[in-house]
């Protein structure tokens, strides 16, 4: 007995020591990129290079924050990218009476289809993947339906767009809401006792029930909440073009996931963390932001189609490079 | 230990039915239900849709089916393993752009159209998106990443190859042999109809009655126990995924003769979701260990016709998909709750 103690400890400390370097290699590689970038491109860490990309990259930070979530109870939310477009439809629809009420109604309709998303996988006990791969769809027949097929433009006369236009102590309002959500996530996992039941759930859902912790509830919750992120990187897409684009937001919840990935974060469940997810998010982003520096400086001239090219690329590498640190410590 | 008292055998509980066997009674409820659901589908439609009971409606289906329910046969035998392939999609497009490259001439000497440059595009087409297939089965298999993770390399990174490939632009081409893949007939009916039910009717028999099908249920069932009974599990898994590459291969072509141009953009995509979606109103469930191959083929139609109802009705497309997810999700849920009974 005292034998499986000690080896259920050694093994709990080793998965620790592991998804520790997991982490620190996503942050090794944005550190090592940010050096490479600084040192080549001029320009490179001007405040407004460092703000347009803090920005635009707000929308997928959130969205893979909701998703680190939702990954930890062992689930998966494909729809997040469908839920972006369709906050964006009702955002510019809304944006008429002002940027509180578009707001609000962006981000109620994503909360809404997180409970619809929670239900199916809590109440009907349909599969995490096969439930939001139909809300995948259904969200987008929605944002059509909502926008009759066209883009909506958002309107000037309110202040919606200030959202994304205005800043507060010289730092641009989206950067606000990217370091409270994170900052809020962090005090979730690692500070709350909902933190510990989401990971409880992830690692052994039955075991969670066993011990009496409301496994529904939670698994409810981390869907609402990225459904109601996912709202809010909506509202940013509507006020960044200036229309609720229905046709935006394809893939990006593949996105989301490959920055949950690059973070560490392991889709079984279980095991995962926040701040991983931000860095390998802001990592896939940087690894955007040096090929448009390089286009920039015409050394190479690679096409708007070789993006997705390398951003597969990136993601095989780091997997690979996960897989290999975990077999690693797995022969020791 | 004294030998196993005879009695003793029927009081033990009986083991989950799996259909290991050809046909499992369950495996032939989940069809005749999908079946019921499709002939209650089409009787609606002959009463309500006019003109549904036409020769050209049917084939209109049909070859709208095709190349979804090929994509699905292959990804079928992935999820059976319990396994997912998001890349199919993706190497759709990069099928569909290699193949008018190579018959027009443009990156071998062959000339425009010839026979040979036909054959070579077909066959090359299909041979490179068949070792994409291995690629993700090696991926799964030697390094051990999750399916999800490992097939989403080539989905994002595949569309991107076939734009590359083709700058982005449309190739337009007018080739009467390779467009006989996705215009011709044979007997009057559409040549990709008869490849669908082809592919449908050889993987159902590999899942039924080979070897290899056993394998292939007794992997996804319990890898671990499959292992340590001597299955082959890593050659079972890479097989899939190159069937599932090589087959969406054949979509993607499929899908450009239909159009007679390709656009590396567009084809092919959200082939994955359509593929899993019938596979999984088809009955099979996504956990692995069952292979409901007809099945897969029935809930592909069954999506198709409900969009053709939905439309031929007055029904906005937009509004069509939310009802097709739903739709989705109840089949889903049934079949769940089957199961559970």
């Amino acid at each position: 007995m005292a034998q499986l103690t000690t080896n259920s400890q050694s093994a709990w400390a080793w998965s620790r020591s592991k998804s520790l370097l997991q982490r620190q290699g996503a942050l090794f590689a944005l550190i090592v990129l940010i050096l490479f970038g600084s040192f080549r491109y001029t320009g490179f860490l001007s405040t407004y290079n460092i703000y347009n990309f803090l920005t635009y990259n707000t929308m997928f930070a959130l969205i893979s924050l909701g998703m680190t979530f939702v990954i930890m109870t062992g689930g998966i939310d494909l729809s997040v990218g469908s839920v972006v477009a369709l906050a964006s439809v009702v955002a510019a629809r809304f944006s008429g009476y002002g940027l509180t009420t578009a707001m609000f109604a962006a981000i109620l309709t994503g909360v809404i289809i997180g409970l619809i998303n929670g239900l199916a996988v809590t109440w009907l006990r349909i599969l995490p993947f096969i439930a939001t791969l139909a809300m995948l769809l259904a969200a987008r027949g929605l944002a059509l339906v909502f926008s009759s097929d066209a883009s909506i433009p958002v309107s000037t006369q309110t202040d919606f767009i200030s959202i994304w236009t205005n800043t507060l102590l010289h730092i641009p309002l989206p950067l606000y809401f990217l370091v409270i959500a994170y900052g809020v996530g962090l005090l979730i996992h690692h500070f709350t006792r909902l933190g510990r039941h989401i990971l409880a759930i992830g690692g052994n859902e039955e075991a969670a029930r066993l011990m009496g912790l409301p496994v529904d509830r939670i698994k409810l919750l981390v869907y609402v909440m990225s459904g109601g992120l996912a709202g809010l990187a909506g509202v940013f897409l509507a006020a960044q073009t200036n229309t609720g684009s229905p046709n935006e937001g394809v893939g990006w919840e593949l996105t989301a996931i490959a920055s949950v990935v690059v973070g560490g974060t392991l889709l079984t469940g279980g095991m995962g963390s926040v701040f991983a997810t931000l860095v390998g998010s802001l990592l896939l982003g940087l690894v955007f932001n040096i090929l448009n520096f390089e286009n920039g400086y015409g050394l190479i001239s690679l096409s708007v189609y070789w993006q997705s090219v390398i951003r597969g690329a990136f993601l095989l590498v780091v997997v690979l490079l996960q897989s290999r640190l975990a077999r690693q410590k797995a022969r020791i | 230990m004294a030998k196993t008292d005879p009695t003793t055998i029927p009081a033990t509980p009986e083991p989950e039915r799996r259909p290991l066997a050809a046909g499992g009674l369950r495996d032939i409820g989940q069809t005749y239900g999908g079946l019921a659901t499709l002939i209650l589908l089409t009787l609606f439609n002959i009463i309500f849709t006019p003109h549904f009971l036409s020769l050209q409606t049917l084939n209109t289906n049909l070859v709208q089916v095709a190349p979804t329910a090929i994509v699905a046969a292959g990804m079928t035998l992935v999820i059976a393993t319990g396994g997912i392939d998001l890349s199919v999609g993706s190497l759709m497009a990069i099928a569909g752009a290699l193949a008018p490259l190579i018959f027009l001439g443009k990156v071998l000497p062959l000339g425009e159209n010839s026979v040979l440059g036909n054959i070579l595009g077909v066959i090359i087409a299909i041979a490179v998106t068949g070792l994409l297939g291995l690629f993700n089965g090696t991926l799964i298999t030697v390094f051990r990443i999750q399916p999800i993770i490992a097939t989403l390399v080539l989905f994002i990174a595949g569309r991107g190859i076939a734009q590359v490939l083709t700058n982005g632009n449309l190739q337009n081409f007018s080739n009467p042999g390779f467009l006989f893949l996705g215009q011709g007939r044979v007997l009057g009916i559409p040549f990709q109809v008869i490849l669908m039910v082809v592919v449908v009717i050889i993987v159902a028999v590999i899942v039924r009655t080979t070897t290899f099908g056993r394998y292939l249920l007794a992997t996804g069932g319990n890898e671990v126990a499959a292992r340590l009974s001597g299955i082959p599990v890593n050659t079972v898994k890479r097989s899939v995924y190159i069937v599932s590459g090589m087959l969406a291969g054949v979509a993607g072509l499929i899908i450009i003769a239909i159009n007679s141009s390709s656009d590396a953009n567009q084809v092919g995509l959200n082939g994955e979701l359509d593929a899993i979606a019938a596979v999984a109103v088809g009955g099979t469930p996504l956990t692995g260990g069952q292979a409901n191959v007809v099945g897969t083929l029935v809930g592909a139609l069954i999506i198709q016709l409900i969009r053709t109802t939905l439309i031929a009705n007055n029904v906005s497309p937009d509004i069509a998909q939310v009802i097709n997810a739903a739709i989705i999700l109840l089949a889903v849920y049934v079949q769940r709750q089957r199961k559970a009974s």
